[in-house]
């Protein structure tokens, strides 16, 4: 074999990943990589230059995703990498800071954080894998595990309430939420893409297959089953009451509903807000709040 | 809007709290993020601000996690970062505390002691603190921590605690205690230009070139340090990681890193040290006191030399490292030491690692000041 | 002098704190002297009662803390009381008049109806400042100039004024018809009423 067909079989993608940190992680049949992929290309199509998007992650296996990326990336700790990369995206504003994390480590540990973003509305954009448990640890229950499904610290089922993460986003605060799935990667990467050129909090939310970690011991046979579960399940449609997107597979031909259900615009996080002239202030800040009125 | 310049020059009357954030703006610091706790809180307030006058961020985070990541994330994107808190607050920062030592991310910690364990005293002082700082956050590292007696201190050392976080790649405590942090004294703030200041360590190539690799170190064992946004595409973890900031998950990998990690800290310890001496000259009891109970621990050699014991003050200014090798030297020729903190026991077992000459605590739990008489009363037990 | 303590005490609102800080300064800052401040910050701070404590000297202030006040000022019954035992023997002791009255027992004192004179410039809320310049001149401890730079560094502009004419006025009223000394025989009368400035003892 030699070089040059090596170098043809090249994918397109490769100078985005890095290459040289293969095999990753992940097992077969999960959702992170193709929703990995889909935001390497979002970057790509941005128009942003690769060198000022940053990626910011907490832990967990969804947390491994900057590391496989070529990209100035950050691997922090459990549940911190919101205030992490709010710290990057104030101190470098030119920045296009992107945390992609997963749903424990982003609503059960980093709860609180997640909110207090939202609520700031910090120039950030936040993906969330949500694949119903934690899978790097061997599937315990988290706080979107959906009701009455088994998981090792829920034997006989989860009773706990899960999070409606777009309803929680909306009313926090974030200027656009979505949801989709890592079946619909086009939709995702024209979500992620409006992410990128937003200001502010943006949220997006990839329900994604953990054939390990939580289809073995929901009797759904593999990724191939998972992933038809959320084919034949999902509606898309985005102007769902959003305290209509709960996920319960427990109620047979309950849909889960995707789509891009917010997109506002609101003062977007500025510390030195009050110290700025105020036509530059007026233009994007909190204190000229009444200049968002009536759009 | 235009307020005062980031060096305040001159002589000012400055609460130990305002101290250590005009020290902060000396020294070039342009991110606070903090949650209010007292005795730490004028911090906290002053920075609000001053920061905002010369360009900076203050940021006030919703709770200690999320301001101790978020001093570590200002710092990787290039900003000068510190966050300030006490005893309950600097529990929870532990955690990326530690995060700061494996990713190599400088920054500054003020902690202002008060009262503990859990809630303790909200607004008096305590000294118990100085074993959480050594060894609060799991696993081996190396910590600097500063102990100012004087506001002028709280400003000197949050100076210098800069200069050594961006030396080093390290997080550095400012360890002060609410009587320091709650008095006011003159402040003398040096012109700009005479406010030292030690560089981060930056890659000698630039973005682009093959082989790179950010965490590999030169022979002072601290690699060059890039920021967010350069070009570099660099990866930061708190995993073990390799030379290119891969993780590496293996006992081998583990173990270069982590001793590469203390030593480029232990190897320098005797430049980091420092301690003040006080009538050490004839001395035959030494008092070892820092912070607030220094001040009368120098009182009470005062009162100890009015009744002809030759007593004197070794005062640790870097709590960690510890000036042990001083109190090695020093046991050649004295009788004994007397070590009074507002704790039941902590910088003492420091001591006695360093001498096999009897060492006499003086000990309070806090809630106030240490006054001079206990400490003279141990002088006099142990001078015989 | 080498080492002096003052404790001045009141209740929340007089401005006991600004009083001592700015006393502090000037001895530290205009007055080439060592000086540390303090106050009590424990929850007990919040109620009525309110001290600030400077200690001045010459030589570094080591122990920063005022165990026995050499000088003890007091614009509140209570205060006076309370720290009234603590006081070295000799010290001097400086009240409001109109607001302390001094137990059958008291030695010689000074006495300035500092919330009335302020009242009399327009506002009551510079009867600390009134009190400062009273104690600047009575105790000799730190020069008047020193003292009202240290008010010029330290308040803001449209503030500045009215606290320099109280300083001044509260000054000025210790040199009316009083020698500035506690311990020479003592002037004005219980007749003269309250408000009569100078020194007072028990046999007034």
């Amino acid at each position: 074999m030699t070089m040059s067909t090596l170098i043809a079989e090249r994918h397109p993608s490769d100078p985005l990943f890095r290459a040289d940190r293969l095999p990753h992680i992940w097992c077969p049949g999960c959702g992170i990589g193709p929703a990995m992929h889909a935001y390497a290309q979002a970057m790509v199509e941005s128009g942003i230059p690769l060198a000022r998007h940053v990626c910011v992650s907490g832990i967990g296996c969804t947390g491994r995703v900057p590391g496989y990326l070529n990209m100035d990336s950050y691997h922090t700790t459990h549940g911190r990498a919101i205030p992490f990369a709010m710290a990057i995206a104030l101190v470098k504003p030119e920045l296009e800071v992107t945390v992609y994390s997963g749903d424990g480590d982003l609503f059960a540990i980093g709860g609180n954080h997640f909110i207090h973003a939202a609520r700031r509305n910090v120039d950030i954009n936040v993906i969330c894998i949500n694949n119903f448990n934690y899978g790097m640890t061997g599937g315990q229950v988290g706080p979107t595990t959906p009701m009455g499904a088994r998981a090792t610290t829920a034997p006989f089922g989860n009773y706990e309430q899960p999070f409606n993460l777009p309803h929680l986003a909306a009313a926090t605060g974030a200027v656009f939420v979505a949801r989709w799935t890592s079946l619909h990667l086009r939709q995702l990467k024209q979500a992620m893409l409006r992410a990128m050129k937003k200001r502010g909090f943006t949220f997006i939310e990839v329900l994604a297959p953990c054939p390990v970690g939580f289809g073995r011991p929901n009797d759904i046979g593999d990724a191939m089953e998972e992933m038809t579960l959320y084919r034949e399940g999902c509606v898309v449609d985005p102007a769902a009451p959003l305290d209509s997107l709960d996920i319960d597979l427990r109620v047979k031909d309950r849909p889960i509903v995707l789509g891009n259900f917010v997109d506002v615009e609101r003062p977007v996080f500025d510390p030195l807000a009050m110290m700025r002239p105020t036509s530059e202030a007026e233009n994007n800040t909190a204190v000229a709040g009444k200049t968002q009125e009536g759009q | 809007m235009k307020g005062e310049p980031a060096v305040l020059t001159g002589q000012h009357f400055l609460l130990g709290d305002h101290a250590c954030a005009e020290g902060a703006l000396a020294a070039g610091c342009r991110f606070f993020g903090g949650y209010p706790i007292t005795p730490s809180t004028e911090v906290a307030e002053w920075l609000a601000r001053r920061l905002p006058e010369v360009g900076g961020i203050f940021v006030q985070m919703e709770d200690e996690l999320a301001s101790m990541a978020a001093i570590v994330g200002a710092s990787v994107a290039g900003a000068r970062a510190m966050t300030a808190t006490s005893g309950p607050g600097f529990s929870l920062m532990m955690e990326n505390l530690g995060l700061a030592a494996m990713m190599e991310v400088p920054c500054v910690v003020v902690n202002v002691q008060r009262g503990g364990p859990s809630t303790g005293l909200p607004t008096l002082v305590g000294q118990a603190d100085v074993m959480q700082a050594r060894w609060g956050s799991h696993g081996d590292y190396e910590i600097v921590a500063y102990s100012p007696a004087s506001p002028q201190e709280c400003f000197d050392l949050t100076v210098k605690a800069f200069n050594t976080a961006d030396h080093f790649r390290i997080p550095v405590l400012v360890m002060a205690d609410e009587v320091v942090a709650h008095m006011m004294e003159r402040v003398t703030i040096p012109p700009a230009e005479a406010i030292p200041r030690v560089e981060r360590k930056r890659p000698r190539q630039g973005p682009g070139g093959n082989g790179f690799l950010p965490f590999k170190a030169d022979d002072d064992l601290i690699p060059p340090m890039v920021h967010a946004g350069e070009g570099y595409r660099i990866h930061f973890t708190g995993l073990t990681h390799d030379e290119r900031g891969y993780p590496a998950i293996t006992a081998p990998a583990h173990d270069r890193l982590v001793r590469r990690l203390v030593d480029k800290v232990r190897q320098k310890a005797w430049e980091i040290v420092e301690y003040e001496e006080y009538r050490l000259e004839d001395v035959s009891v030494v008092i070892i006191a820092y912070g607030s109970t220094a001040r009368s621990a120098r009182r009470a050699v005062g009162l100890a030399r009015e009744q002809g014991i030759a007593a004197g003050l070794l005062r640790p200014i870097t709590l960690w490292p510890f000036p042990g090798e001083r109190v090695k030297k020093l046991a050649e020729r004295v009788r004994a030491f007397v070590v009074p903190e507002l704790n039941l026991g902590q910088i003492s077992r420091e001591v006695e690692r360093f001498t096999s000459l009897p060492v006499l605590g003086v000990n309070h739990a806090g809630g106030a000041m240490m006054p001079p008489e206990p400490i003279l009363e141990a002088i006099r037990e142990v001078a015989g | 002098m080498s080492r002096q303590e003052i404790r001045l005490a009141g209740y929340g609102g007089q401005g006991i704190v600004l009083a001592g800080q700015l006393l502090g300064k000037a001895a530290a800052i205009y007055d080439g002297k060592e000086a540390v401040f303090t106050q009590s910050y424990g929850p007990e701070a919040r109620g009525g009662a309110s001290s600030a404590d400077v200690v001045i000297s010459d030589g570094p202030a080591d122990y920063p803390l005022v165990s026995r006040p050499d000088f003890l000022v007091a614009m509140f019954q209570e205060a006076y009381e309370r720290y009234r035992p603590e006081m070295v023997p000799g010290g001097l002791l400086v009240i409001d008049s109109d607001l302390v009255k001094p137990l059958p027992d008291e030695g010689p004192y000074r006495a300035v109806p500092a919330t009335r004179l302020a009242e009399g410039l327009g506002k009551k809320i510079v009867a600390n400042m009134v009190m400062l310049g009273f104690f600047t001149a009575v105790s000799g401890l730190v020069r008047r100039e020193a003292v009202e730079a240290a008010l010029r560094s330290s308040l803001a502009p449209r503030l500045l004024d009215l606290n320099l004419r109280a300083f001044g006025t509260g000054y000025d009223y210790s040199a009316s018809d009083a020698p500035p000394h506690p311990t020479l025989s003592p002037a004005g009368g219980e007749e003269k009423g309250e408000g009569a400035p100078g020194v007072r003892g028990k046999a007034a």
